[in-house]
């Protein structure tokens, strides 16, 4: 593992506290999308990965997470004229503590998993089991539903670091083909925040309720 | 030349037509078209087995070749039935729907077919993604609500399920055979797969695809996407996408089990089964909703299905026959309840009842659908479901057996309840007065499914039982 590799998981992993802590939808997309450009950049890291099909995927999922899902994000907020979380079923700041405690038990966790001797020292599993928390909490505790949207890019975030464990696992077109998913996935439910804020003139999920036993 | 490739890109190629046709009224005519056409290749690419490639990312083994025939059978059915059913809703723009059903074949094609787990994976994301506008036709806000809730729970679910791909690969790149995710070298190498991992993987994997099955606790999104879907979607949804889940799930089963942990793996399965079990038939006593009932009894199979595959070796061969049987059943039911819905434009039985008198071919088939699915005689779902309840009691497991025989019970009588509520009675002034009367086109295709549940049952057919034995002896790794 490069030099570089850890200090940008520590910074991936102080992004997910940033994005629990604020109550702001606009930085809560900002973050998410500097998370997301800087996990983009991890495979050009990895020594002897540099080819034009490697080169060709850390562009696209650079442009895709840090530039047009979160823009697609901002059009659809700008949309529904809302601009901050109501105050979510966990506090911001407890959801911080909650944070950083699912942080220290994936680090825990993480040293129970046999590593490969080439991966040992790296902050790859401890930083992607962390990333999928953070994306969990979000999509549990927060009520809007562009915010569970981001909750769960976090967590898609999450599973893409603990892909750099496995480049040559995945081939291009499997990877290609994640990604478009992530895309379309993203895309459709765009589609659908707009149709919910139409047809209940709100975003907030707790108005989604008509459907019970 | 290998066929996989025509069965993946006819149904896109059909898609685009369905796209180019400016006509409402012509377009769903494509689907039975391409319904009958994968029927027929599906028949050929049975009949004549290609030699199985290792190396290959798209190839038939004898499990995919079980997961195909039950969805181009209930496709097929489905797609003369979406042709008069889309006749009818001529008002309702029917592109995207057309469309999306379209892509359905395609991708559920390419989960059947896929031998690398990442390809699966994109494959069964792709079909959450064109189910998803399925789910939306009606344009309702309840529809939008249930659209919503499986996006959001379908996404993490499938999510889950990368992670845990992504466990299974290290779990070999560990064992220094070099990350792969090809379910050849996989199986190739699994006694050296490292535990750790490989445990961490099948749980993520059972949440993950379980998810997309709808097991319980993970079921939340199921009653409300069959209740608001239209119903031929309910179909597909209830016997095609789950069954495609089914399959991935079972290739992680496969691989665990050939790395030699078939009681850690068993016993959570076995626990996932009673557990959606215990809460399907909690929820089906007193539903007064028939398409949400229909849900819980599909939260209800999925969960006898995940029951079969824990009890191991000696109920293998009954899980798979409930496959076919489970997504046949489901298409006779979810057909037959929508023609009612649409006699009674209800699907409460508050509004819904003498559904015999009103609709007498679609309340008897849906009668007669109840009977099967609860596992009466002379069903097909009886004998996969004896066969269980027979493979738990000989190994040894008097307890899963008494508690499988128990909740099968509750169903009977909670599901019973409300299915005569709705076919016994006298229909409404208000009933009578709507348009539908059942035709060909709505009563045949579920006809013949019906017919279908029951030769299974009576005769067993024996291609089918061929074809399941060989999928058995590929799960225990006799090739």
């Amino acid at each position: 593992m490069s030099n570089f590799f850890n200090p940008i998981l520590v910074v991936v992993l102080l992004l997910n506290l940033f994005v629990l802590g604020t109550s702001r939808i606009t930085s809560v997309i900002r973050g998410v999308a500097i998370q997301g450009a800087l996990i983009g950049m991890l495979p050009l890291l990895l020594p002897g990965h540099v080819s034009r099909g490697a080169f060709l995927m850390a562009v696209l999922t650079i442009v895709l997470k840090g530039v047009v899902i979160p823009v697609m994000m901002n059009r659809a907020l700008r949309d529904v004229e809302i601009k901050r979380e109501v105050e979510p079923v966990i506090g911001f700041q407890a959801s911080v503590i909650l944070g950083a405690l699912g942080a220290v038990w994936a680090l825990l966790f993480a040293g129970r998993l046999p590593l490969t001797e080439a991966h040992a020292d790296s902050l790859v599993v401890p930083a992607s089991l962390a990333t999928v928390l953070t994306g969990f909490i979000l999509l549990i505790t927060r009520f809007k539903a562009l915010t569970q949207v981001m909750g769960y890019l976090v967590l898609e975030n999450g599973v893409f670091i603990f892909g750099m464990l496995l480049v040559q696992a995945m081939p291009l077109v499997v990877e290609m083909g994640a990604l478009l998913d992530l895309f379309v996935a993203v895309f459709v439910i765009c589609i659908i925040v707009n149709h919910i804020n139409r047809a209940f003139s709100t975003l907030d999920t707790r108005q989604l309720a008509s459907l019970k036993e | 030349m290998s066929m996989a490739p025509l069965f993946l890109i006819f149904p896109a190629v059909a898609a685009v037509l369905a796209a180019l046709i400016p006509s409402n009224r012509w377009r769903p005519w494509l689907l039975p078209v391409a319904g009958t056409l994968h029927a027929a290749l599906t028949g050929v690419a049975l009949v004549r087995p290609e030699p199985l490639s290792p190396t290959a990312w798209l190839a038939l083994d004898p499990l995919g070749k079980v997961i195909l025939l039950v969805v181009s059978l209930l496709f097929l059915c489905c797609s003369y039935y979406a042709a008069g059913y889309l006749r009818s809703r001529s008002e309702q723009p029917n592109r995207v729907f057309c469309i999306c059903l379209l892509f359905f074949l395609s991708t559920a094609s390419l989960v059947a077919w896929s031998r690398h787990l990442g390809l699966m994976w994109v494959a069964v994301e792709g079909l959450t993604l064109v189910t998803a506008p399925l789910i939306f036709f009606n344009h309702t806000q309840q529809s939008i609500e249930a659209t919503w809730k499986y996006m959001v729970v379908g996404s993490v679910g499938i999510a889950l399920a990368l992670l845990g791909t992504f466990f299974l690969a290290y779990s070999a790149q560990h064992a220094g055979h070099g990350a792969s995710l090809m379910v050849s070298d996989l199986l190739q190498h699994a006694p050296a797969l490292s535990k750790p991992w490989l445990h961490a993987a099948f749980v993520l994997l059972l949440v993950g695809y379980g998810t997309k099955m709808g097991l319980a606790p993970m079921h939340t999104w199921k009653p409300d996407a069959y209740g608001e879907a239209p119903c031929v979607v309910g179909a597909l949804l209830s016997g095609g996408v789950t069954s495609c889940a089914f399959l991935a799930l079972l290739r992680a089963y496969h691989i665990s089990v050939a790395a030699g942990e078939v009681a850690y793996v068993c016993r959570l399965l076995l626990f996932m089964g009673l557990l959606s079990m215990a809460t399907a038939s909690l929820f089906m006593v007193g539903q007064r909703d028939m398409k949400r009932m229909l849900a819980y009894s599909s939260v209800e199979h999925m969960g006898i299905l995940v029951l079969g595959l824990g009890l191991g070796a000696p109920a293998l061969f009954g899980t798979l026959l409930h496959v076919v049987n489970n997504g046949l059943t489901k298409g006779v039911l979810f057909l037959s309840a929508g023609n009612i819905h649409r006699a009674y434009h209800s699907k409460s039985t508050e509004q819904v009842s003498g559904a015999m008198q009103r609709v007498p071919l679609s309340g008897t088939l849906f009668f007669l659908g109840f009977l099967a699915i609860t596992g009466s005689p002379p069903f097909g779902p009886f004998i996969s479901e004896f066969l269980i309840l027979n493979g738990a009691f000989r190994s040894g497991r008097m307890v899963v057996g008494a508690l499988f025989l128990v909740l099968l019970l509750i169903v009977f009588i909670g599901m019973g309840a409300t299915v005569l509520k709705i076919v016994q009675g006298r229909p409404s002034i208000a009933a009578r007065k709507t348009s539908y009367r059942d035709t060909v086109l709505s009563g045949a295709p579920i006809l013949a499914l019906l017919v279908l549940v029951l030769l299974i049952g009576v005769i067993l057919p024996a291609p089918l039982a061929a074809l399941i034995n060989d999928a058995v002896r590929y799960l225990e790794g006799q090739p």
